[in-house]
């Protein structure tokens, strides 16, 4: 009932054969046209041999290169065929190119011979120097169509490369801003807002404010922009009081940020999901809540940046109910940023507290 | 109005309070007799104050509303001519549990931010609910079963937990500190696994063991054709299991084959006691 309408265009693929088809009666035409120049030599027979032996030498050359591509790549990925499918490597060309102008040279001369009534002597009966040379004279084309066909065809493929790494980037940034716009984080903010506005407006107010400032930062970030670090700080104060609204007594925190490095640029948000991890696996499943220091400093020529908290702990993590997706991402940015000179560790916290330790390692 | 009572769970004390500021204009006979800020304490207080209704936030410290959904639905009393299970309204500030499967039931959830429109319509449902109990007084047993079944729908499938790690290796041996040394004890010759504080008894005929895991940690490494989960504290191994005698509540008490403890399955794991 719901089949599919059959299309009547050919595919993309014949299409490309039809017109690589046409291209090549094109070539032929020019050859004639060139040699009609020559003493003695009559157009129309020209043509004919001409477009003829152009023909045969392409369909030899053409169907070679597919069939030898496919034997190439017959165990790749369709990702892989897709974008070098059609191409077998300049080793099998090589071959394919002189015997497919050989063959097609022989047949397309025995047909335009038979349209002429074999006015010219036969193909193979030329002697054997005269032979060679209209061979070679037959190659220039082939190969030169060739090169243009593969370095055409490689375009497309730097091209769909480029489009997937565009998607990939894109993809990136969705994902950063779905993971900082946890739909549960967002909710809940916003059902204490509803809350406050009945019974303290002013706070209500502040609260809003301190979610505006978040989410515009949670914007910069996708966009992957930096920031100061004195910038990165304030966020994060204004993500951790909005938690705070919502936890209560359950929530301490404390940032220490020194002067020399207020000014310091940073990815925006880098640590926010450290610090919504933290308060998410480590203190949030926790009756009793807990405390979250994040500390900024210079540690030999690095600037160290750590996240820590007073939470349930390696159980949490090692249950491994999605902690690995913030931190991942922070691993990944850091890579993309700065490559082997930035790390990210993640340890339980060294001293009576417990919780967890979270080091991020960058140039200065 | 119809007058009830009701207990709040629910972690976050700015939304506690609105939620019970709500209610209070919407539904004037309604009684909060408490509320609370844990998954546990839900649990208890339940137990100790039998309310009508429970909101139960879903996302909270230690138990979640869920998992205190389901304690409540195994320890309920449920004997005849006791309090009937408590309505049970979730709610969530998104919607990750599939709750539609509450949808048309005696139980609701609700959205955070819960809107008053919609608060109100939860309560003339349980408005209605509530009479429908006090005019049929035998409604309260099939409401207890219809919680249950609902629940038990909610529960992790183990099997869906082992399919999404890689190819299922099931535990064989239990490594248990005893004082200096680590008894290997094969998973074969375990009776059954018991929640006890931070730790998990392990019980053999020989005698039993303590490890430092809980059992939503272990369960997964188990085979779940061979070990059952038969209450949110215990897990058998199957073919341990000598009898199961079910009691008017709806609780089966097992006796094991070689070994005089007695275990009790819960009202969430009875489905697995049907004769063929």
């Amino acid at each position: 009932m719901n089949a599919p309408v059959p299309s009547h265009a050919p595919s993309p693929r014949l299409q490309r054969f039809g017109r690589r088809g046409l291209q090549t009666i094109a070539i032929g035409v020019a050859v004639a046209l060139c040699l009609s120049l020559m003493p003695g030599q009559r157009l129309l027979p020209s043509l004919a041999y001409s477009v003829c032996i152009a023909l045969g030498c392409w369909l030899f050359i053409d169907c070679g290169r597919m069939l030898a591509a496919h034997w190439v790549h017959r165990q790749a990925s369709p990702e892989i065929r897709r974008a070098r499918g059609e191409w077998p490597g300049w080793g099998w060309m090589a071959a394919v190119l002189p015997l497919g102008t050989l063959a097609g040279y022989v047949v397309g001369y025995e047909i335009a011979a038979r349209l002429f009534d074999a006015a010219e002597p036969h193909a193979l009966g030329f002697d054997l120097r005269s032979f060679a040379s209209i061979l070679i004279l037959s190659m220039i084309p082939g190969v030169a169509a060739t090169y243009y066909f593969y370095s055409r065809a490689r375009l497309a493929a730097s091209h769909a490369k480029a489009e997937q790494a565009e998607r990939m980037a894109a993809e990136q940034r969705l994902k950063l801003l779905a993971a900082q716009l946890e739909p549960h984080m967002l909710f809940n903010t916003l059902a204490n807002l509803r809350a406050l506005i009945g019974i303290d407006p002013p706070r209500a107010q502040a609260m809003l404010d301190r979610l505006i400032l978040f989410l515009r930062a949670t914007l910069d970030a996708s966009r992957g922009s930096t920031h100061a670090l004195a910038s990165e700080f304030a966020r994060l104060a204004d993500y951790l009081e909005l938690m705070q609204i919502r936890m209560g007594g359950r929530l301490q925190t404390r940032l220490t940020l020194p002067d020399h490095l207020a000014a310091r640029q940073v990815p925006a948000l880098l640590l926010q999901p450290l610090v919504e991890n933290a308060i998410k696996h480590g203190l949030e499943p926790q009756v009793r809540g807990g405390r979250i220091d994040v500390s900024a400093g210079s540690e030999c020529g690095q600037l160290v940046l750590r996240v820590r908290d007073t939470g349930t702990g390696l159980a949490a993590v090692a249950s491994g109910q999605g902690t690995g997706f913030g931190v991942e991402q922070v691993r990944e940015r850091l890579e993309a940023l700065y490559g082997p000179a930035a790390s990210l560790d993640l340890a339980p916290a060294p001293d009576a507290d417990g919780g967890m330790l979270a080091t991020l390692r960058m140039p200065l | 109005m119809i007058a009830a009572s009701a207990l709040i769970a629910e972690d976050e004390p700015l939304l506690a309070e609105s939620l019970r500021a709500e209610l209070a204009r919407l539904w004037p006979g309604l009684r909060v007799v408490a509320s609370v800020s844990h998954g546990q304490a839900a649990v208890e207080q339940a137990l100790a104050l039998r309310p009508e209704l429970l909101f139960l936030d879903i996302r909270m410290p230690g138990m979640s509303g869920l998992e205190a959904a389901r304690a409540l639905a195994e320890d309920w009393p449920g004997a005849p001519g006791s309090a009937p299970f408590p309505l049970i309204v979730f709610v969530t500030a998104y919607d990750e549990y599939a709750l539609q499967a509450f949808d048309h039931a005696a139980v609701d959830y609700l959205l955070k931010p819960v809107q008053s429109e919609r608060l109100a319509q939860t309560c003339t449902r349980l408005q209605a609910a509530l009479r429908l109990r006090s005019q049929v007084p035998t409604a309260a047993e099939p409401a207890l079963q219809a919680a249950v079944e609902q629940l038990r729908q909610l529960l992790p499938a183990p099997e869906l937990a082992a399919s999404r790690a890689a190819p299922p290796e099931w535990l064989q041996v239990i490594p248990a500190a005893v004082g200096a040394a680590i008894h290997m004890v094969p998973v074969d010759t375990v009776l059954y696994f018991e929640a006890a504080d931070k730790y998990l008894r392990v019980v053999t005929p020989e005698r039993e063991h303590l490890i430092r895991t809980s059992l939503r940690e272990l369960l997964p490494l188990l085979d779940p054709q061979r070990f059952w989960q038969i209450h949110r504290s215990t897990v058998v191994r199957a073919d341990a299991i000598a009898c199961a005698l079910r009691d008017e509540s709806g609780k089966h008490t097992l006796t094991l084959a070689g070994h005089p403890d007695r275990l009790v399955a819960s009202r969430l794991y009875a489905h697995r006691f049907k004769a063929m």
